[in-house]
């Protein structure tokens, strides 16, 4: 043990190398792991664990700022900024949540990012059979050209796109945000789909096709199926790239009546700017779908975005 | 291959293909050709239209002298609108502006992300609710986080005032993001918040796709955890780190929505960034030609740096980072 102990030492700090032979009493779990002593693993954890509770203070402190704004009004926020709200001032929140500013974004984003999902889905999913499964001249070029589309910038495009969009007659028309999203958002759903696609055997097409299967009833009974996991993934980041874009609903929607949550929050600190309780409960609120969809898709969310990250 | 299944319909259908094959095999292949036309064909059009040709349109655009009325652009003007970004200081302070951005994250926003991450991987109580919890900044979308930090940073009701008033800094607690000094370094503060978290958890997948064994055999042989982490850990964190590197920079190349809530390129142009120099020309001024020049420019320095940068640095391990990250989870 005690040669464990002098090989796992020097990277530790000085301080806790010297006290570590007075107190080499090793909890039992210690002594499992003979390059984890007892005392200096407890110095370290404490260090470990005041810095990971410095770094949660930091993220959650902005946050816990807006909600407990949100119970306070402006006089309470000058003069308490980090106390509890006293008296807790519900009308925020409550007038709010009957207002019809807040619930036509939120119906808004949902149709946006759901019709979005859906076509950029299907049109990708189709396009990525294609590129995994067929060998054909020009596949690569083809295929390049959507990977190079990766590296476009959004606001490249969002001029031309503007006066297109204009001269078709999908300004104020949620069309106009719906196609250009989805088409935005085919090179890295294709290029994850399409490895996806290219892990499932060939002997699961051939069997298929014996069985009778067209290349269509293939695509739809049996790789569909298969890839849920997946389109799983590939959906999740559609709705989340549709929930939080700005940029193109911004120029897309002068009718209030067609804002996404974007475009609502800013309007809405636009419109409140003198009052900051009520802006602060209402970016609060606008934050919950969030949260809520990444508590449920957590696992699509990251995982979609770590090999997302590096297929691009 | 030893699938009973194969081996029962197998004879049927060779039996019948063998027999009438030029007739088939051309009729098929027509169909094949019809299969792939019908399936590319949504895909083609959606991208050609509302991905390409915008592209090609701004930079068609750029060559002209336009206020986006009347159909098109008729104005030819040649390369003037680049000769005049040379001389224009908002233009040339936005590189500038988006170098010093590119440098902080380098320089600080991933390697504390690395720390985190690292510090994530230790044995901690709770480290599964930090991980959740860290990453959450990031689902907040760039509004609703410029927006929650315009409050945070506000010079009476914030809190950043009252938190710096804590040090005895009463002066600077009131203009984070109205004093031209301050504000690149707040709105970096605030992009911290925002991103660190998603290069979080890329390196988090990196280093779990790095055995154990590894380590641990490196500390046998006497390294201490740092010499461990430095020579051991941080080398196969390689790939990982290049995209990082990669896509910190692009995103920051390309900045836009985070600006434009917290501070709208103020004050006095001193937090704008190509994006927003470029959408305040095109939407505000109708100085549509000009700002499509800025916006080739911003698409060349993305191309440039994503071909040089992927063909110098990341080319010889993008096949390795591929799979380490599929075999994560």
């Amino acid at each position: 043990m005690s040669e464990g102990v002098g090989a796992a030492a020097p990277g530790l700090s000085d301080a806790s190398t010297k006290s570590r032979a007075a107190r080499g009493k090793a909890s039992p779990k210690g002594a499992a792991r003979p390059s984890k002593p007892g005392n200096t693993a407890r110095v370290r954890s404490l260090v470990l664990h005041a810095l990971v509770l410095v770094i949660a203070a930091i993220i959650i402190v902005p946050i816990a700022f807006g909600v407990l704004g949100g119970f306070k009004d402006n006089g309470q926020l000058s003069n308490n900024p980090f106390g509890l709200p006293s008296p807790w001032v519900t009308s925020n929140y409550t007038d709010i949540l009957v207002a019809e500013e807040f619930w036509r974004p939120l119906f808004n984003s949902t149709l946006i990012a759901v019709a979005t999902t859906v076509v950029v889905v299907g049109v990708s999913a189709a396009a990525a059979y294609i590129f995994a499964r067929f060998a054909f001249r020009g596949r690569e070029f083809i295929f390049t050209l959507f990977a190079v589309g990766l590296m476009f910038p959004f606001a490249v495009a969002i001029l031309p796109l503007f006066i297109l969009l204009r001269t078709l007659g999908l300004l104020n028309n949620p069309l106009g945000v719906i196609l250009p999203q989805a088409a935005f958002g085919l090179p890295v759903t294709i290029i994850i789909l399409r490895s996806f696609f290219r892990t499932i055997p060939a002997e699961v097409e051939e069997a298929a096709t014996l069985d009778g299967c067209t290349p269509f009833g293939f695509f739809w009974r049996v790789l569909l199926p298969m890839a849920r996991p997946a389109l799983a993934t590939v959906s999740v980041l559609a709705i989340v790239a549709s929930w939080n874009n700005f940029m193109l609903p911004l120029v897309v929607f002068n009718d209030p009546s067609w804002w996404t949550v974007p475009i609502g929050v800013r309007q809405f600190q636009g419109q409140y700017s003198d009052d900051t309780a009520k802006v602060l409960a209402y970016v609060v609120l606008a934050m919950v779908p969030a949260l809520g969809f990444y508590a449920i898709a957590e696992r699509q969310l990251i995982g979609g975005l770590a090999t997302g990250a590096t297929k691009g | 291959m030893s699938h009973s299944a194969d081996q029962i319909t197998a004879p049927r259908p060779s039996q019948t293909a063998a027999a009438p094959a030029p007739v088939k095999s051309q009729k098929r292949q027509g169909r094949r050709w019809l299969t792939i036309t019908l399936f590319l064909l949504p895909a083609l059009v959606l991208f050609g239209v509302l991905v390409l040709l915008p592209m090609l349109l701004a930079m068609y655009t750029s060559f002209f002298d336009w206020n986006g009325l009347g159909g098109r652009p008729t104005d030819f003007i040649g390369l003037e609108n680049f000769q005049r970004l040379l001389t224009d200081d908002i233009f040339l302070g936005d590189l500038k502006r988006g170098g010093l951005l590119i440098v902080l994250s380098l320089l600080i926003q991933l390697p504390l992300s690395l720390g985190i991450a690292m510090l994530l991987n230790q044995k901690l109580r709770g480290r599964g609710f930090y991980r959740l919890l860290f990453f959450v900044p990031y689902v907040l979308s760039e509004v609703i986080t410029g927006v929650l930090f315009t409050m945070v940073f506000s010079p009476n009701r914030g809190l950043a005032e009252h938190i710096f008033g804590w040090f005895g800094f009463d002066d600077v607690g009131s203009t984070w993001l109205s004093d031209p000094n301050t504000v690149m370094y707040s709105l970096f503060f605030v992009m911290t918040w925002k991103y660190f978290g998603f290069h979080m958890i890329l390196y988090l997948a990196g280093r779990q796709s790095i055995p154990n064994e590894l380590i641990e055999a490196a500390q046998v042989d006497g390294a201490g955890s740092w010499q461990a982490f430095r020579h051991v850990t941080l080398p196969l964190l390689g790939p990982t780190i290049r995209i990082s590197i990669f896509l910190a920079v692009i995103g920051t190349i390309q900045l836009f929505d985070l600006v434009w809530v917290l501070t709208g390129g103020g004050p006095l142009h001193a937090s704008e960034t190509l994006a927003v120099t470029m959408f305040n020309d095109g939407f505000r001024r109708s100085d549509i030609g000009y700002a499509s020049a800025t916006s080739i420019v911003m698409l060349l320095i993305s191309l440039v740096f994503a071909l040089g940068y992927q063909r110098f640095i990341m080319r010889r391990d993008i096949e390795g980072a591929i799979t380490v990250m599929q075999d994560k989870k």
